[in-house]
């Protein structure tokens, strides 16, 4: 059972470690990349997967140089091997070029992976394109939303619950075959009910923790030229979407105008619905 | 039905020292070995006042079973003992030493976090080798039966578990032992209840304030009126660069004399006596209480039933000798005789006859002869005619009177330093208030000195623990509220106390039908699991699931 999964860096959102600038512009340079946290999700499918069938877990990320960091955060949570697809061709790349390049990635892994896993959004980007879009350039069944799965070996099939949002959230139990490829919900949890699956679990997490130390010697780099990618395809020239500019959200007001009303005095009352009632309708 | 279970020759429950000694004997015996710790780590449940002996005549001792545990799981040997006899700001002081290292090869302090959880990373990489291994955050909730005999555990966390053998080594408040009925939690008269606060103190001040050397440690043990009249004691043992201060008593005297288990420990942490000790150093880093079995009346003497051994606390084999307190190295014995005893079983193809073997061992390596001494039996039946009373109430009593103090001063001393009498001194308040009482005020000396410091409130000892609150799915339920059933756990629980909204129980009025009436209310969010409410109050008691409740750093 070999698993893929896939994770961006994204600047570290958490308080005192992102800064921006004067304009709110976020200040790359000065805030520290961090694997995105619902990545995290990703690889705990995948050592579940490992924990129960075996097999190996590759993590995979296409971004500068200074990914190696953002996988050797992902090998301390779990990985047997690193790839990092790196090249300045693949450079501002949009969620469709990023989808494309790391699918050629996958394909140029030895074994085909049974299952290819990413994360749910990333907390910068936010598209949640990613997945969806790399699944179908590997002509794969997709199961997203995922928060709980098991696979029955023998019959090749992915089992999964995942979660629906509506009015009402609703918990679907959807099979596919294998391989097939996962987008795991923030809500996801591995389930491990046997004794010899955590004990398992436990050496695992402590091999991987022994590992990380020499992360660099488990990492293998590929650049576009490796990967055979035209380079119309991919980055900024492969890239159809055009991001024409960035409008920062506005603050709201740290002061406004306020009327103090006493709620036993009809007349005023009386006014405050005046003024209300023609917002009443929404427009 | 339990074909389909996972199987394991062994499951050890509970990674004190009872089932790390255990589980170290399977895995040396090949014995497939699986031990489930609830805990989020072995130690982070557990609270002992923290002395560990290794007994000469004992048939095993924890540096035997894990070689290097005094260099890296022990604090300090201890190699000074003293009694203060203490009577308001009176204070008498008997040097115990020989008492202390009477069948003593060595003795260390501890903290069960550090001790603990060295011991079960042991315990891990043996029984893993075994094809076992050891877990936490794995709570056992009961036994798996198979038309009604044991055949394994029942968790949480995980399915069903079939085993040849389940050692329970789950502690004071064992539910293994509860449910085979071997051991029921009715009488606070069987229980001790320990209190115990962590101070941190610089290894330099502790060397100098309790002329030390690194290699050395010391007790110091408290007995007389400053605790009014509620039957235990207190201790003062030195740590690394840490001191563990603590209080022990009678859970029947708690209960009866309505004391506030936390304003005990004050009395004792503001007593002038310790003043010097820590004047600029009052840095209490942790606060835990824990029951505490009293082999005298409950190490059962047959603590086995099918395939279910239990061991250590859940055994009730916990010995009070006099002032000192004997649970870890007995729970390390009894542990490690009943992994023996499977061990053999198992060769001979036999392991039904476990239990028994069990037994037959602790008998005949003597940990029941000292759990259940012949002589407090015999001084019991006779009715307080032990010769500690005896000689006390002849003391106290007889025509010379309190004259009669000063002049066998001497050897009160060396009586308290008998291992022999100490092993039968009765639970009247003679031996523990009176005569450590009179004995201060007739030969004491005045002890200046003033505390420089307010002990912490309740609400902020309980701040300063960490929690893992299993919210809506409280471990305790009450099933009485009335205050006849249960209003004794408003003082009892060391967490809790009568004025205080922020503890687990209160008394509260509560309107009906016109009438005012006081009922007991209990929150189980700042529960620290000590066992206390299982017994002095009506309720449905468990303990939290697997990695839940509170985190004990120290221990
Ligand atoms: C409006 C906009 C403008 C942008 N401008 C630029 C730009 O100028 N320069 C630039 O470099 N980038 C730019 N990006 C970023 C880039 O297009 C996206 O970060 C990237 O394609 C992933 O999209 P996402 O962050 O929305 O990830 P999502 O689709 O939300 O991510 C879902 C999952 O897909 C996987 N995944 C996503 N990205 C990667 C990756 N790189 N490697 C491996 N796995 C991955 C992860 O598992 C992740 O959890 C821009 C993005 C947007 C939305
Ligand atoms: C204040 C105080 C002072 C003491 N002083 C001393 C002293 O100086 N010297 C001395 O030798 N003894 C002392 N004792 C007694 C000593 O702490 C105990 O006798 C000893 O810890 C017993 O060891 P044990 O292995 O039987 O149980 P414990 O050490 O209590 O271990 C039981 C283990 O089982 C786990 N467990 C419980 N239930 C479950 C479950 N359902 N599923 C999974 N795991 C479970 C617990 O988390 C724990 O780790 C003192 C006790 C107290 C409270
Ligand atoms: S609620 Fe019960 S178990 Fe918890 S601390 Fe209080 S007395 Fe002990």
């Amino acid at each position: 059972m070999r698993s893929v999964v896939l994770t961006k860096g994204v600047p570290d959102f958490r308080e005192g470690q992102v800064s921006f600038d004067e304009d709110g512009h976020l200040e790359r340079g000065a805030t520290p990349t961090v694997m995105n946290p619902n990545d995290e999700f990703a690889l705990q499918a995948a050592l579940q997967t490992k924990v129960k069938h075996g097999g190996d877990v590759s993590v995979m990320s296409m971004g500068p140089p200074g990914y190696e960091n953002v996988l050797e955060e992902a090998m301390s949570v779990y990985a047997d091997d690193l790839y990092l697809l790196s090249d300045r061709e693949m450079a501002a790349a949009d969620t469709w070029s990023t989808s494309i390049t790391l699918s050629a990635g996958i394909e140029k892994i030895d074994e085909e992976p049974d299952l290819v896993i990413a994360g749910f959004k990333t907390a910068d980007g936010e598209t949640g394109q990613t997945g969806p879009q790399t699944a179908w350039c590997l002509d794969r069944p997709i199961v997203t939303h995922v928060i709980s799965m098991e696979i029955d070996e023998e019959e090749e099939t992915l089992r999964a619950k995942r979660l629906v949002e509506g009015d009402v959230d609703e918990i679907e139990t959807v099979e596919a075959p294998l391989p097939a490829f996962v987008v795991t919900d923030p809500e996801f949890s591995p389930s491990y009910r046997r004794a010899e699956h955590r004990l398992r679990h436990k050496r695992l997490k402590a091999e991987t923790t022994e590992r990380v130390e020499n992360y660099e010697d488990h990492l293998t780099t590929w650049s576009a030229e490796g990967l055979d990618l035209d380079p119309d395809f991919i980055g900024l020239d492969g890239s159809p979407t055009i991001v024409s500019g960035v409008d920062p959200i506005p603050k709201a007001p740290s002061e406004r105008e306020a009327t103090m009303v006493d709620p036993d005095d009809a007349e005023a009352m009386n006014d405050v619905l005046e003024t209300m009632q023609p917002l009443a309708g929404g427009d | 039905m339990t074909d389909d279970y996972e199987h394991y020759e062994a499951v050890v429950v509970g990674a004190g020292p009872g089932g790390a000694a255990a589980a170290a004997v399977l895995a040396r015996n090949d014995v497939e070995t699986l031990v489930l710790e609830r805990g989020v780590d072995a130690g982070s449940k557990n609270v002992s006042g923290g002395l560990i002996y290794a007994e000469e005549s004992a048939p095993y001792t924890v540096d035997g079973l894990f070689p290097d545990f005094r260099e890296q799981a022990s604090e300090r040997p201890v190699t000074d003992y003293y009694l203060h006899n203490v009577a308001g700001d009176k204070v008498k002081t008997f040097d115990i030493t020989d008492l202390h290292e009477h069948d003593t090869a060595w003795s260390d302090t501890v903290l069960r976090r550090k001790m603990d959880s060295w011991m079960a990373k042991r315990v891990h990489e043996m029984t893993a080798e075994t094809g076992g291994g050891l877990l936490t955050d794995v709570r056992v909730n009961g036994l798996l039966r198979d038309n009604g005999e044991i055949v394994g555990v029942t968790c949480d966390e995980l399915d069903p578990i079939t085993a040849d053998v389940v050692i329970a080594a789950d502690g004071v408040n064992s539910e293994l032992a509860r449910d085979a009925g071997l051991m029921d939690w009715e009488e606070p008269e069987e229980w001790f209840q320990g209190v115990k606060a962590v101070i941190d103190v610089p290894e330099d001040v502790i060397a100098e304030r309790f002329d030390v050397d690194d290699d050395e440690g010391v007790a110091h043990l408290f007995s007389g009126d400053l605790f009014e009249d509620v039957r235990g004691g207190g201790f003062l043992y030195t740590n690394e660069d840490s001191l563990s201060i603590g209080t022990v008593f009678h859970l029947d005297s708690l209960v009866a004399e309505q004391a506030e288990p936390h304003e005990l420990l004050d009395s004792l942490l503001t007593h002038p006596l310790l003043a010097d000790w820590l004047e600029g150093h009052y840095d209490e880093v942790e606060y835990s209480a824990k029951l505490v079995p009293d082999s005298k009346k409950v190490a059962n003497p047959s603590p086995h039933r099918g395939r279910l051994l239990t061991v250590g606390d859940a055994a009730g084999q916990m010995q009070a000798q006099g002032p000192i307190i004997k649970g870890m190295n007995h729970a390390v014995s009894a542990g490690a005789l009943a992994g023996e005893a499977f061990a053999e079983a198992q060769l001979r193809d036999n392991t039904e006859r476990a239990g028994a073997l069990y037994e037959r061992k602790l008998k005949d390596e003597g940990v029941m002869g000292k759990l259940r001494p012949t002589g407090y039996r015999v001084a019991s039946a006779l009715g307080e005619r032990g010769p500690v009373t005896s000689l006390a109430d002849s003391v106290l009593t007889s025509g010379v009177g309190r004259l009669g103090v000063k002049l066998t001063g001497g050897l009160l001393e060396r009586l308290y330093s008998s291992p022999r009498l100490s092993m039968m001194v009765p639970d009247t308040q003679t031996p523990y208030v009176t005569l450590p009482t009179v004995i201060a005020e007739e030969l004491g000396e005045r002890v200046d000195g003033e505390a420089d410091f307010e002990p912490k409130d309740l609400a902020s000892r309980i701040g300063d623990l960490t929690y893992d609150t299993d919210v809506g799915n409280p471990h305790i339920e009450l099933q009485d509220t009335s205050m006849e059933a249960s209003g004794a756990a408003v003082y009892a629980c060391p967490v809790s106390a009568e004025d205080f909204g922020g503890g687990c129980y209160r008394a509260e009025e509560v309107k009906t039908n016109g009438s005012e009436e006081k009922r007991v209310s209990l929150d189980t969010q700042p529960c620290v699991e000590c066992g206390t409410c299982a017994v002095v109050a009506d309720t449905d008691w468990e303990h939290p699931r697997g990695g839940k409740g509170v985190e004990f750093e120290q221990g």
